[in-house]
């Protein structure tokens, strides 16, 4: 009875869970089919959902009007490089903060995050203008600069809080034995938080791949990355719903494909010292 | 000898190619992602074949995002686009401010006085050009022959506001799904106020008297709201406020609306019946009026500038010619067909028969465009430039901001006296903190 009750529950919550999955990545699935149909069937009232005729037009539209290897090299670049600048950054960062705190590590951290809460247009003009004093615009190294600087709050706070769970006494054992800061760091703190590192890495990637409103604003035609490829699909006045989704689901395949591969690593790493 | 010559050759092979590529200018462009544009960029390869010594980068955006792109560029002398595409909006204020540089050189078979005076006149600055016209739009009353056949009416070529309402009225079956009319409630100041404003001009209202005072207290912006609110909640479609023209467009291509004033660059899109169900019924009408000598038609026009940031001035200036000059309308034809030339620029493009014909909606897009007079849009004078914007750096804020009060009134939120009071104080205090009226 009691395994009949069970099965029962289980079949209820794997239902549910699916219902929520199919609910989330249905604007997902809805951009990739709109990108197969013709600007007149993707305003359609009643929109067919799978009935409608097929094409790849879309497709061969973005491909001759756009360079997309350019705009997706861009694109990698441009998070891989900010990404790794950041973890460079937040890894002494935030062992300092988790290890060895002072009565002022909670207000740093604080401060840190507060940088976060100011709307990014109210400095676009001054770092505008040291851009352009500074021969960065339009730049990968300016947005990898400034990717780091807007992500750098999120990936300190998360690896601050992964490092947290990793106990003292263990690197305390590693100083006794020896080790210096340098391999303190590598070969212990590293190998344990590893999980922790790997999300904080991916979402990182995740967070500087749809940042739209530097990359749109600081680039022009050398530096774009795959959100100005997608920003050039859109317009007040015309139909360009199918070409948007086709750009749409051509940006977001790579970063898909790679949150398809990792999600093991993902999901570990989010819950990482969830349960103790 | 024969290895001294190889050298000497291979040298100077050497040096022409380095000097080929340094003599090689990039000029970069951005433009707005619409029809006439992209084809533009596809045919670019005629511009760079006549002159191998300019490369071209292209920046393409939706027009707010370029806008928020090109003003900030310009505005601090950024310098990362060498031409510009802007609107009627931007150019007086630009010019103004000194940061776009005159076009007077673009060479003698530019053949400038062939634009349309309006159009020209809407790009000038004291009587100098500043951007030019890539193509032109004013905005006409698209309809539906059949269903107006049905009816029993009969659409006039020049229309006035108590016509079209009460046609709208007759022609609407809301249980079909059939609604009289289609006109863009979605706020924002060259969305629900590009046709307000226009729709004001012909109701004889204005934004501001001749000292810069708000006008919105007036009785004929009240009867401007009013006709329009009463007229959509009878006639119109349902969420009518969320209405742009996409959307607009969308429901009028699907058979759903009998009557759709807007740009007239619309009329090629309904009439293509790879997209529109209508495409063979639509007729075209001006713009209504009120028979106060003004007409509810606006004036908007994409042009190529140069900003004075750019040290890239000749080369732009031949990129300019190239691309709003006469050749490339007969390049666009022979390539693409006459119904895909940009229109409304040059006179003589509506003076060619192959063109008249090929596009049936020319004459009203000629008539419209004419009859748009940006120093003087409505009945009474007014200080400011510009037939459904105000030419002045605080319009965007401000008319978006209205746009949302004129917004809420259809939807229901507000009462249009409401609504006409708050766009009042909206306006006074924003003119009041710009300093209006300037000295």
């Amino acid at each position: 009875m009691a395994r009949a009750v069970s099965t029962r529950r289980m079949l209820v919550l794997t239902a549910i869970g699916w219902t929520i999955g199919l609910v989330l990545f249905f604007p997902i699935v809805w951009t990739i089919l709109t990108s197969f149909k013709t600007e007149g069937e993707a305003i359609a009232s009643p929109p067919s959902f799978l009935f409608f005729n097929w094409t790849l037009e879309n497709y061969a539209e973005v491909q001759s009007r756009s360079n997309y290897l350019k705009h997706v090299m861009n694109s990698v670049v441009i998070s891989l490089g900010s990404t790794a600048l950041a973890l460079a950054i937040a890894i002494p960062a935030a062992w300092a903060m988790a290890f060895s705190p002072t009565r002022h590590t909670k207000d740093v951290l604080m401060w840190m995050l507060s940088t976060k809460m100011l709307p990014p247009v109210g400095v676009l003009i001054p770092i505008y203008l040291m851009f352009r004093d500074t021969g960065l615009l339009d730049t990968r190294l300016g947005l990898v600069i400034v990717m780091t600087l807007i992500n750098l709050p999120i990936v300190v706070w998360m690896l601050y809080t992964y490092f947290k769970e990793i106990p003292a006494d263990i690197l305390e054992a590693a100083r006794m034995d020896g080790a210096s800061l340098r391999n303190e760091i590598l070969f212990v703190l590293a190998p344990m938080a590893v999980p922790g590192i790997a999300s904080t890495v991916l979402l990182n990637i995740i967070l500087a791949w749809n940042e739209a409103f530097w990359t749109l604003n600081l680039t022009a035609a050398n530096a774009a990355p795959l959100t100005a490829f997608i920003a050039s699909y859109s317009s007040p006045e015309g139909l360009f719903w199918a070409k948007l989704s086709a750009a749409s689901t051509l940006a977001i395949a790579p970063i898909l494909i790679m949150g398809w591969f990792s999600q093991k690593q993902l999901v570990r790493g989010l819950t990482f010292g969830a349960v103790k | 000898m024969k290895m001294e010559r190889l050298v000497l050759g291979a040298c100077s092979a050497i040096a022409l190619s380095l000097a080929g590529a340094a003599g090689a200018e990039t000029l970069t462009i951005a433009t707005v992602n619409n029809g006439d544009m992209i084809r533009m960029q596809k045919l670019a390869d005629d511009f760079t074949s006549k002159n191998p010594d300019i490369t071209l980068d292209w920046v393409v955006m939706e027009e707010n995002v370029l806008r928020q792109k090109v003003t900030t560029d310009i505005a601090t002398k950024g310098g990362q686009y060498d031409v510009m595409t802007i609107g009627t909006y931007e150019v007086p204020i630009w010019a103004k401010q000194n940061w776009l540089v005159p076009l007077d050189n673009l060479g003698t078979d530019y053949a400038v006085n062939d634009i349309l005076p309006a159009i020209r006149k809407g790009l000038s600055v004291d009587g100098k050009l500043y951007a030019a016209p890539f193509y032109g739009e004013s905005s006409m009353t698209m309809y539906r022959k059949d269903l107006f056949q049905k009816a029993g009416i009969t659409m006039p070529d020049a229309p006035s506001w108590s016509f079209v309402a009460d046609a709208a009225r007759k022609i609407t079956d809301k249980s079909k799904e059939l609604y009289g009319i289609c006109l863009r409630g979605k706020a924002g100041w060259g969305e629900n106020m590009a046709f307000l404003t226009a729709m004001g001009n012909s109701f004889g209202a204005r934004w501001f008297d001749e000292s810069w005072k708000a006008q919105f207290d007036q009785p004929e912006w009240k009867k401007t709201l009013s006709f329009y609110v009463d007229l959509m909640k009878d006639a119109g479609p349902p969420g009518a406020s969320s209405n742009g023209f996409n959307e607009n467009l969308a429901l009028f291509q699907s058979g759903k609306c009998a009557m759709w004033i807007d740009a007239t660059v619309a009329a090629s899109f309904v009439t293509d019946p790879k997209e529109s169900k209508v495409a063979d019924q639509v007729g075209f009408a001006l713009a209504p009026d009120t028979g106060l000598g003004k007409r509810s038609n606006w004036l908007w026009s994409w042009a190529l500038a140069i900003p004075a940031s750019t040290n890239k001035q000749a080369s732009a200036e031949k990129f300019i010619a190239w691309a709003t000059g006469k050749n490339y309308i007969d390049l666009v034809a022979s390539k693409e067909g006459w119904a895909n030339v940009p229109p409304g620029t040059r006179t003589s493009l509506y003076e060619n028969p192959k063109y008249v014909e090929a596009a049936p909606f020319a004459n009203m897009t000629l008539q419209s465009i004419r009859q748009a007079d940006p120093e003087n849009p409505t009945v009474k004078p007014v200080p400011y430039v510009g037939v459904q914007f105000v030419a002045i750096p605080e319009f965007q804020g401000i008319g978006t901001a209205v746009g949302q009060q004129f917004a809420a009134a259809l939807a229901g939120q507000a009462s249009v006296d409401q609504a006409l009071k708050n766009a009042q104080q909206i306006t006074e205090r924003t003119m009041a903190k710009s300093g209006y009226p300037k000295k």
